[in-house]
């Protein structure tokens, strides 16, 4: 089916998702959709989906004509499917009964009947889905098989799949891709949404590029990679000169630390850090760096490996023990996380202090709160409850709630979604901290970032992680290849 | 700020006479003259001393199950256990009552301990709650009306076991003890002035604790974001169980001035619902303490007063408990209502 | 104990089951969709006043019933209206509105206390009430506890074998999941808390038209069967047969307890009776144990095989509510 999208707005506030995307893909067509995260891409994706409405003006054209979808039952009806990053499929239940639930019918399904179009389907795509096995026992790439042969049973001639290859294994993948050629070859149109230039590059027939909200570029094989790339990342804003910082003795040291959870593994990664030295985390999410940076803070407990903190063996205990030896921990989610709504700037001050005697002092707190909200550049009142503060601010007061002295400092997207002066700002502040003997760690979306700050970064991908790269001679181009997956062999990874 | 209070004072008000509306539809609905049950139940909470007085014996359980309820609603607790927990305070208070009685103690001595007794009888009922919610990962909810059942189980099977009277067993309750180990009395009247300090002392301590110290403050963060509080530094699970423990202890004070100023015995139904009143006590003020004298008063009252309705009207007693579950159905209705088209305008 | 004693104990254990397979079923529904109806004690007592109140005017038994699901019905629809509408806590919301109805039937139900009302008489199928054993077992009743088996097979089979009951577990499961396949969440939320509903109002009639008939106030003793349904409805993991099972086990304990009261003189029979709660709590601890934060860190400090095993054991034992239970959905 033939897909054209015209002129597609879409605002949350005043926030611009997608600005003026036109778009037209041909039947038979694996059209590649990249960007980075934030770029607008599953906006654009849900759109056409119908999970969410596009703003009034655009029109979406299928095999010429005009339809207008409201809800993703109106999109199925029109043959649009969507298999989304996390899987929107019952865990729990039976994968046939997942195949079948949404399919209009009688009241009682002829499950052989199904049973029998399930196999025809999955052998079709040599997919070896057993139906009557639980959801929750699938890995996340046999969830996709699924959700393909169950939206293409639905009728589905245009299929969009958003990240599709994060959390696969590589034969997974393989599997994934010869599907959707198959499917192209049918005449299907399939939407292939990613981060990742190497698969885009592998599969698709043509590429458009989306950054902060608008299509910057469209292009067909065979690709430039340094063009897909300064396409995605686009020309950054200076943030100055680098400053390396001066690195002293090893902070803290890791050793052999392997982790896992239910999507990833990550095996032995040794790392030692120096006081005043700043690690920069780079990867797409979920790559595994989330869940490095909490074993980092004691939040998760590794399933091997020794963790030392100036010659303090910290291997298996919690925060709080990593918190009194000095290591701080700012989650990406403010006011989930990191802040407590309905408290305000100076209770959450008052919290951070160790107390002194039973009651407050409200008169001290006060005073404090002043005095912080002075020093941090904090716009709001000692009154103000947090959630009515502005992102920047919130972030501030999550630094000004910082313990002294400190080790290490643990932030998870320190910047995301603030402007630039609150960018420049915050990180004067930490660097004041590696300037007091404090190590940081940071996950970043934002490569420009990563390279301005970092003195080392890490590369995660899929579980695997780099060996530390020296952040003064990498640039924007070869670490968006690596997060890309692209240039792993020739560099190996740390250990094993 | 001003705005939005006397805006929620509005819905409130609202809510209020809506409540009372529907009250009187249910009485036009049996025959019943809405103002001359009203006017009853006045009469029969302040119309004369001896009245007043049966008011404050049940303000003073109410306000401290609600005293302590307030704690753990602070920390983000629903605990439906309270009920139990003032049963064993009061079948601690007994066990305590039983043990000293002989051992010649003053009376003094023995009352205050029978009372402090069943605090920590009290306290040990949240604890289970709390071990169960902490370590278990059962909701509070659950695991707190099975004890529920259980603390019940336990006052029968003490009362018709263990404890018997001497004799035959009933309903009645265990042997009385001897007046001069009650909580003194105001001459010719039930109330005891210590049972009210007692009370009082209570809620008066929950404010300070959640208004003006460290630890009513960390309560606090741990019920507002429990995950956020762990990164703070607070020892969120700690904290927990230090509320259950808490309420707990009020809850078994509560049971304990019930054996030791009222019935001085333990009976069956000694906890009265009290303890699930206090839940919507705390819910109807929307768990600010100083709302908690008040609102508690005024329920008991509407309790009391509702004693009459029977011998005056041929009405049944439970219309107090209509009028407080509707009123605080139409102050959360309010509140939602408030919320989803308040914001719009 | 005689052979015939036992059948005929037994068969009093599934005819006083049934008023609680209602409550069970109709939780079940409700939870189902993704609505708590905490108010289960306090409709049932209502009902029960209700229906027995309307089948006493209009000497009809059938109104009786109806009356009682209408009840059950219309306090399932403030639930669901503030909780879906309005999404305000669906357990504060419940929890008033089980003392509230709770006491508002008392206040009804003044002039009905202690009079004698029409009753549902026992209805022997014939020919299968004649078989051996099974006979007097299962069909020897009356006709609301052949209802109630009905139920049970309906229910179990609406959610697990239909269309629509597929579409039910999706929505309590993942709404945005259902939401996408077509189904339009929050009506359905209304409907299954309202159906839901209408069956827990059976409950009421169940007792007060059949297994004890009457409406005796504050000594009907029905006052806490409401927060018994809602355990079984967990203990049944949200599925009605195990659900089911869970009454049957509680009508058995306290039948056992009844019946060992004159053989076992020094275990007090209250301890008999409140045996299912004990046993209660345990079960919900063991399900829910493997949430706990203390179990993962330990899982982690294990070698790889005994964590391989544990976790098995966890995830086999743990009973999963149905994973939107409580939460609001909006589809954008």
């Amino acid at each position: 089916m033939n897909v054209e999208l015209k002129n597609i707005h879409k605002h949350f506030g005043t926030v611009y998702a997608n600005k003026g995307i036109n778009l037209n893909i041909p039947a038979g067509t694996i059209q590649g959709i990249l960007g980075e995260n934030g770029a607008g891409k599953s906006t654009l994706m849900k759109i056409l989906s119908g999970f969410i409405q596009a703003d009034p003006g655009g029109e979406i054209i299928l095999d010429g004509s005009p339809v207008i979808i409201h809800s993703p039952a109106d999109a199925i009806h029109d043959g649009i499917g969507m298999l989304h990053q996390d899987p929107l499929d019952f865990p729990p239940m039976r994968i046939l009964d997942n195949f079948l639930l949404g399919q209009s019918g009688g009241l009682f399904p002829n499950r052989n009947a199904v049973a029998l179009d399930f196999k025809r389907l999955a052998d079709q795509f040599d997919f070896s889905l057993d139906p009557d096995s639980y959801v929750d026992a699938l890995t996340v790439g046999e969830r996709q098989q699924l959700e393909i042969i169950r939206l293409l049973w639905m009728g589905a001639r245009v299929l969009i799949l958003d990240e599709p290859t994060t959390g696969i294994s590589s034969l997974q993948k393989a599997k994934l891709f010869a599907t959707l050629k198959i499917l192209a070859e049918q005449g299907k149109t399939i939407i292939f949404v990613s981060h990742k230039l190497e698969d885009v590059e592998h599969l698709c027939h043509q590429v458009a590029v989306l950054r902060a909200g608008e299509m910057v570029g469209e292009t067909r094989t065979p690709y430039v990679t340094s063009k897909l790339v300064e396409m995605m990342f686009g020309k950054a804003i200076t943030l100055g000169a680098r400053q390396p910082g001066e690195a002293g003795d090893v902070v803290i040291s890791m050793k052999d630390i392997s982790l896992e959870d239910v999507r990833l593994r990550i095996k032995n990664v040794n790392l030692d850090i120096r006081a005043g030295e700043v690690i920069g985390l780079a990867g797409m999410e979920g790559s595994g760096q989330g869940m490095f940076i909490r074993a980092c803070a004691g939040l998760v407990r590794p399933v091997g490996g020794r963790i030392q903190l100036k010659g303090q063996d910290l291997t298996g205990k919690t925060y709080h023990t990593f918190k009194r030896a000095g290591v701080n921990f700012l989650p990406a989610a403010r006011l989930e996380e990191g802040l407590v709504p309905g408290l305000s700037l100076t209770d959450h001050f008052v919290l951070a202090e160790e107390p002194k005697g039973l009651f407050i002092d409200h008169a001290a707190g006060q005073k404090l709160a002043e005095e912080r909200i002075r020093s941090f550049n904090i716009r709001g009142a000692p009154h103000s409850p947090v959630e009515s503060l502005s992102g920047g601010n919130q972030q501030r007061a999550e630094l000004a709630l910082l313990q002294s002295p400190l080790s290490l400092v643990l932030l998870e997207h320190p910047t995301r979604g603030l402007d630039i002066e609150s960018v420049i700002y915050i990180w004067s502040k930490l660097k004041e901290r590696c300037k007091q003997g404090a190590s940081i760690i940071f996950i970043s979306s934002d490569l420009e970032e990563v390279l301005q700050y970092s003195d080392r970064v890490l590369v995660f991908f899929s579980g695997k992680v780099s060996e530390p790269l020296d952040a003064g001679r990498t640039t924007v181009e070869e670490l968006g290849q690596l997060i890309g997956g692209k240039g792993w062999a020739d560099m190996g990874e740390a250990h094993d | 700020m001003i705005k939005n209070r006397l805006g929620n004072l509005a819905y409130q008000l609202v809510a209020l006479l809506l409540a009372f509306g529907v009250v009187s539809l249910i009485l036009i609905s049996v025959d019943a003259s809405p103002s001359e049950a009203y006017k009853n139940i006045f009469k029969g909470s302040f119309g004369e001393m001896r009245k007043f007085a049966e008011v404050l014996v049940a303000f003073v359980p109410l306000l401290l199950v609600t005293a302590g309820l307030l704690v753990t609603f602070s920390s983000g607790l629903w605990n439906i256990g309270v009920e139990g927990q003032v049963v064993l305070g009061a079948i601690a208070t007994t066990w305590v009552y039983r043990l000293l009685l002989e051992s010649g103690l003053p009376p003094v001595a023995i009352i205050t301990l029978a009372i402090l007794g069943g605090m920590v009888g009290g306290a040990i009922w949240a604890a289970l709650a709390g071990i169960l919610k902490v370590f278990g990962g059962v909701n509070e909810i659950f695991g707190g009306l099975g004890l529920n059942f259980v603390a019940t189980a336990l006052t029968i099977y003490l009362i018709f076991g263990p404890w018997k009277r001497p004799g035959v067993a009933s309903m009645s309750g265990t042997v009385p003890f001897p007046d001069e180990f009650s909580l003194p009395l105001w001459a010719g009247l039930r109330i005891s002035p210590w049972a009210l300090v007692i009370a009082l002392a209570g809620v008066v301590f929950v404010y300070f604790l959640l208004q003006g110290t460290y630890f009513g403050l960390r309560l606090k963060a741990v019920g507002k974001n429990f995950r956020a509080a762990y990164l703070l530094g607070i020892p969120t699970w700690q904290y927990s169980m230090y509320s259950f423990l808490i309420c707990g202890a009020l809850a078994g004070a509560a049971g304990a001035v019930q054996v030791a100023a009222v019935y001085h015995r333990l009976i069956p139904s000694i906890s009265s619902g009290y303890g699930y009143l206090g839940l919507m006590v705390a819910m109807l003020i929307n768990y600010q303490a100083l709302w908690a004298v008040p609102v508690a008063l005024f329920f008991a009252a509407l309790n009391i007063g509702s004693i009459q309705l029977p011998i005056i009207m041929k009405l049944d007693s439970s219309l107090s408990g209509v009028l407080q579950g509707v009123l605080v159905l139409f102050v959360l209705l309010a509140a939602g209502v408030r919320q989803k088209f308040g914001r719009k305008s | 104990m005689s052979q015939e004693t036992i059948i005929i104990g037994l068969a009093g254990v599934l005819a006083s089951a049934s008023p609680l397979i209602f409550a069970v079923i109709g939780e079940t529904l409700s939870e189902r969709a993704g609505v708590i109806n905490l108010s289960m004690n306090g409709t049932i007592l209502l009902s029960a006043m209700g229906g027995f109140a309307v089948a006493y005017n209009t000497d009809n038994i059938i109104l009786g019933f109806l009356a009682g699901m209408l009840i059950g019905a219309l306090v399932a629809l403030i639930v669901a209206f503030a909780s879906i509408t309005l999404q305000q806590s669906q357990v504060a919301v419940g929890f008033v509105l089980a003392l509230t109805c709770r006491d508002l039937a008392y206040f009804l139900g003044n002039d009905y206390m202690g009079v004698p009302g029409p009753r549902l008489q026992a209805a022997p199928i014939p020919v299968l009430g004649d078989i051996p054993i099974l006979g007097p077992l299962f069909f020897r009743h009356d006709v609301i506890t052949y209802i109630s088996f009905i139920a049970i097979f309906l229910a179990w089979l609406w959610i697990f074998r239909t269309r629509p009951g597929l579409m039910l577990q999706g929505i309590g499961e993942k709404p945005a999941a259902a939401y996408i396949r077509g189904a339009n969440v929050n009506l359905m939320r209304y409907v299954y808390t309202i159906v839901g509903g209408a069956l827990i109002g059976l409950t009421g009639p169940a007792f007060s038209l059949a297994t004890r008939a009457g409406w005796m106030g504050t000594i009907s003793g029905l006052d806490g069967f409401g927060w018994i349904a809602l355990s079984i409805t967990i203990f049944g993991g949200w599925n009605p047969v195990r659900g089911a099972f869970g009454a049957y086990l509680f009508a058995f304990l306290q039948w056992l307890g009844l019946v060992l009261q004159p053989v076992l003189t020094q275990v007090p029979s209250q301890v008999l009776q409140v045996a299912p709660f004990p046993l209660m709590i345990l079960t919900l601890l063991l399900v829910n144990i493997g949430n706990a934060e203390w179990v993962e860190r330990t899982l982690a400090a294990m070698p790889e095989s005994a964590r391989k095993i544990f976790s098995k054991i966890l995830r086999a034992m743990r009973a999963s509510p149905p994973a939107a239970l409580g939460v609001p959905f909006e589809p954008d």
